[in-house]
C-alpha cells in the first residue's frame, strides 16, 4: 500500500512540473531541454532552508517556487529578448541547466554530488493534492486571462499576435517565469518527499521527461500532460515484474504515440470537453 | 470633408534590404475620414509600406507621423496601441482558437487587471471577462461572423476569414485600419459585396481605411484618393479618375506601346 501510495505521490508531484511547462510549450509554443533545472532549484531552495535554517515547511516551498521564477530570469531575458526561434531556445536553456546542474555539484552548501541526505519528510497526499489542484486552477484562470490568451497567440501567430497588442517579450519571459515557479514548486515537494536529493536528480533525462509527457499529452491542453504524466510515472512501475522490458514499454508507448496521435493524447482539447455536447453554432459565455 | 486632417503622414520613407532599395524616399498622406488605396505592379513595395507603418519592419531612413506623432521604428503592438490596426495579404490568425478568441484577445490586451486577481478567478475579473465577452460577440454580429463564434478560425472558409481578420483589426479600436489586398481570391460578386462592407466598416466603426488591391473596380468605385507606386517610389496621386487618365501609370501597368512591330 505504501508502495502504490509513494508512486502516486510521485506523479503527483511530477504532474505539477508537467503543468508548468504544458504552459510554456504547450501553450506559448516554446520548447525547453532545461526545466529539470527548475525543478532542482526550486528542491535545493527549500531543501536548504528547512536543513539548515528550520524555516516553516511551507514557507520554504513557496521560497523555492520563487526562487525557481528569479533563476528563470537569468536564462529568460537574455534569450527571449534576441527572439531566439524556438529550437535554438531549446538549446540555450538546455546549456543553462547543464551549468546549474555542474554548479550544484561544486557548491558547499548543496553539499556537492554526495546530495543532501535526512532532508525532513514533510510531503503527504493530502499536500499533493491540494497543490496540484490549486495549480490546475490557477493555470486555468491563467490561460483565460489576458496573458493566457497573448501567450497563445503567440503561439499560432508571433506577427498577427504583435499586430493585435501582444508584448511578445514580455509575454514569453511572464509565461517562461510561471512554468519556472510550477517545476520550482514541483522540486520542494519532491525534496521533502524523498528527504534525498542530489544533482544526479536533475539532468537533462529528467527535462526531456517532462518535455515528452507535454508532447504525448498535447500541445495546448492541461488535462492530457497530466494523464500522459501520470503513465509515464505510473508505467514503468507498473511493469517492474518485467525489469528488462519497462524502458522499452515505456519508448515504444512514446513512439506509439507519436506516430498514431501526432497532435498528442488530447491534441488541443481538454478531457472535460468530452462530457460537453458538442454543438457548432452554440455560444459559451464564461460561467 | 475637404477640411479634414492629416491622420498619417509618410514623408521620404525608404526600406534597404542589403543592396535592394524596396522602398524609396516614399511620401503620402491619409486623410481623416478617406478610404486611401495604394496601388501598383507586384513588386511596387506596396505591404513593405504597411509593413514599415505597423512596426514590423524598420525604416531605414524617413518619417511616419501619426497624428504629429512619430511613430517610425516603433514596436508593433506599441504603435496597434496608437491606434493604427492591419489585415495581412496571406491571412494570419490564430487557427486554433475559436472566432470568438480571435477577437476576445486584442480586447483582452487593451484591459489593465491585477495578475493576482486574475489567476484567483475573482467575481470582478469574471464581471470584465462577461462584458468582454459581449463585446467581442457584437463585434463578430457586425461582420456577419455571428454563427461562427464557436467554430475554429482555421474552419472556416476564405471569404470569412478576411472578414474574421477584420473583425480582430477592429477589437484593437483603432482610428487608421490598413488592409492589404482585402478582396484577393474573391470572385466579382464577394468583391463587390466586400466592397459594401468596407464603406459600412468605416461609417460604424468610424475608421480611416487604407487599403492595397489589385481588383480595379473595387479601387476605382470606394477608393479616394489613390496612391500608386512603382519600383518603391511614389507615380502618381490623385482622384480615381485622375489616375486613371495618367500616362505614367498607364505606361507602368500596360508597358510602353511600341511604335513599330
Amino acid at each position: 500500500m505504501d508502495y502504490i501510495l509513494s508512486i502516486v505521490i510521485l506523479a503527483g508531484i511530477n504532474m505539477i512540473a508537467v503543468l508548468g511547462l504544458s504552459i510554456f510549450t504547450g501553450f506559448t509554443g516554446l520548447f525547453s531541454l532545461g526545466h529539470a533545472a527548475f525543478v532542482a532549484v526550486g528542491a535545493y531552495t527549500s531543501a536548504i532552508l528547512t536543513y539548515y535554517y528550520y524555516v516553516d515547511y511551507y514557507l520554504a516551498l513557496a521560497a523555492g517556487a520563487a526562487a525557481a521564477g528569479i533563476v528563470s530570469l537569468i536564462i529568460g531575458v537574455p534569450t527571449l529578448r534576441a527572439k531566439l526561434r524556438s529550437d535554438y531556445f531549446a538549446i540555450a536553456v538546455l546549456g543553462f541547466g547543464e551549468a546549474l546542474r555542474v554548479l550544484l555539484e561544486n557548491l558547499e552548501i548543496t553539499n556537492g554530488a554526495r546530495g543532501l541526505p535526512g532532508i525532513d519528510n514533510f510531503t503527504t497526499l493530502p499536500i499533493v493534492f491540494v497543490c496540484l489542484a490549486g495549480g490546475i486552477f490557477v493555470a486555468r484562470n491563467f490561460l483565460r486571462s489576458r496573458w493566457g490568451a497573448a501567450c497563445i497567440a503567440i503561439r499560432e501567430d508571433p506577427i498577427a499576435a504583435e499586430t493585435a497588442g501582444v508584448r511578445l517579450f514580455r509575454t514569453r519571459l511572464l509565461s517562461l517565469v510561471v512554468s519556472a515557479v510550477y517545476c520550482g514548486l514541483s522540486g520542494g515537494l519532491l525534496a521533502h518527499f524523498l528527504s534525498f536529493i542530489q544533482p544526479q536528480m536533475f539532468t537533462l533525462v529528467q527535462s526531456t521527461q517532462l518535455l515528452a509527457a507535454v508532447i504525448a499529452g498535447g500541445m495546448g491542453s492541461i488535462s492530457g500532460p497530466l494523464i500522459a504524466s501520470f503513465v509515464f510515472i505510473a508505467l514503468p512501475e507498473a511493469l517492474r515484474v518485467a525489469q528488462m522490458w519497462r524502458l522499452v514499454a515505456y519508448g515504444l508507448l512514446l513512439v506509439l504515440i507519436m506516430v498514431y496521435r501526432p497532435q498528442g493524447l488530447m491534441g488541443y482539447s481538454e478531457i472535460t470537453s468530452f462530457f460537453r455536447r458538442k454543438s457548432g453554432a452554440e455560444w459559451r459565455r464564461p460561467s | 470633408m475637404s477640411e479634414a486632417q492629416t491622420l498619417l503622414s509618410v514623408s521620404g520613407l525608404t526600406k534597404d534590404f542589403g543592396g535592394i532599395r524596396a522602398v524609396d524616399s516614399f511620401s503620402f498622406d491619409v486623410r481623416e475620414g478617406s478610404i486611401t488605396g495604394i496601388i501598383g505592379p507586384n513588386g511596387a513595395g506596396k505591404t513593405t509600406v504597411f509593413n514599415l507603418v505597423t512596426g514590423l519592419y524598420k525604416p531605414t531612413s524617413g518619417t511616419i507621423r501619426f497624428l504629429g506623432e512619430e511613430i517610425g521604428g516603433r514596436r508593433p503592438d506599441t504603435i496597434v496601441r496608437h491606434g493604427i490596426a492591419r489585415t495581412f495579404q496571406n491571412i494570419r490568425l490564430f487557427n486554433r482558437r475559436t472566432c470568438l478568441e480571435n477577437v476576445l484577445t486584442p480586447l483582452l490586451q487593451r484591459e489593465r487587471c491585477g495578475f493576482l486577481g486574475a489567476m484567483l478567478g475573482l467575481p470582478s475579473v469574471r464581471r470584465m471577462e462577461r462584458a468582454l465577452h459581449d463585446k467581442a460577440h457584437s463585434l463578430l454580429a457586425a461582420l456577419g461572423l455571428d454563427a461562427y463564434a464557436s467554430f475554429e478560425a482555421s474552419t472556416l472558409p476564405y471569404g470569412l476569414q478576411r472578414k474574421l481578420e477584420i473583425a480582430r483589426a477592429l477589437a484593437t479600436e483603432p482610428s487608421l485600419l490598413l488592409l492589404d489586398e482585402p478582396a484577393a481570391g474573391m470572385n466579382p460578386e464577394e468583391t463587390h459585396s466586400l466592397a459594401n462592407l468596407i464603406a459600412e466598416v468605416r461609417e460604424k466603426f468610424n475608421v480611416t481605411i487604407l487599403l492595397i488591391e489589385h481588383h480595379m473596380d473595387l479601387v476605382m468605385n470606394i477608393c479616394s484618393p489613390i496612391v500608386v507606386m512603382n519600383f518603391g517610389a511614389l507615380l502618381a496621386t490623385g482622384t480615381p479618375e485622375a489616375v486613371r487618365e495618367n500616362p505614367e501609370v498607364v505606361k507602368a501597368y500596360l508597358g510602353e506601346r511600341k511604335e513599330k512591330r
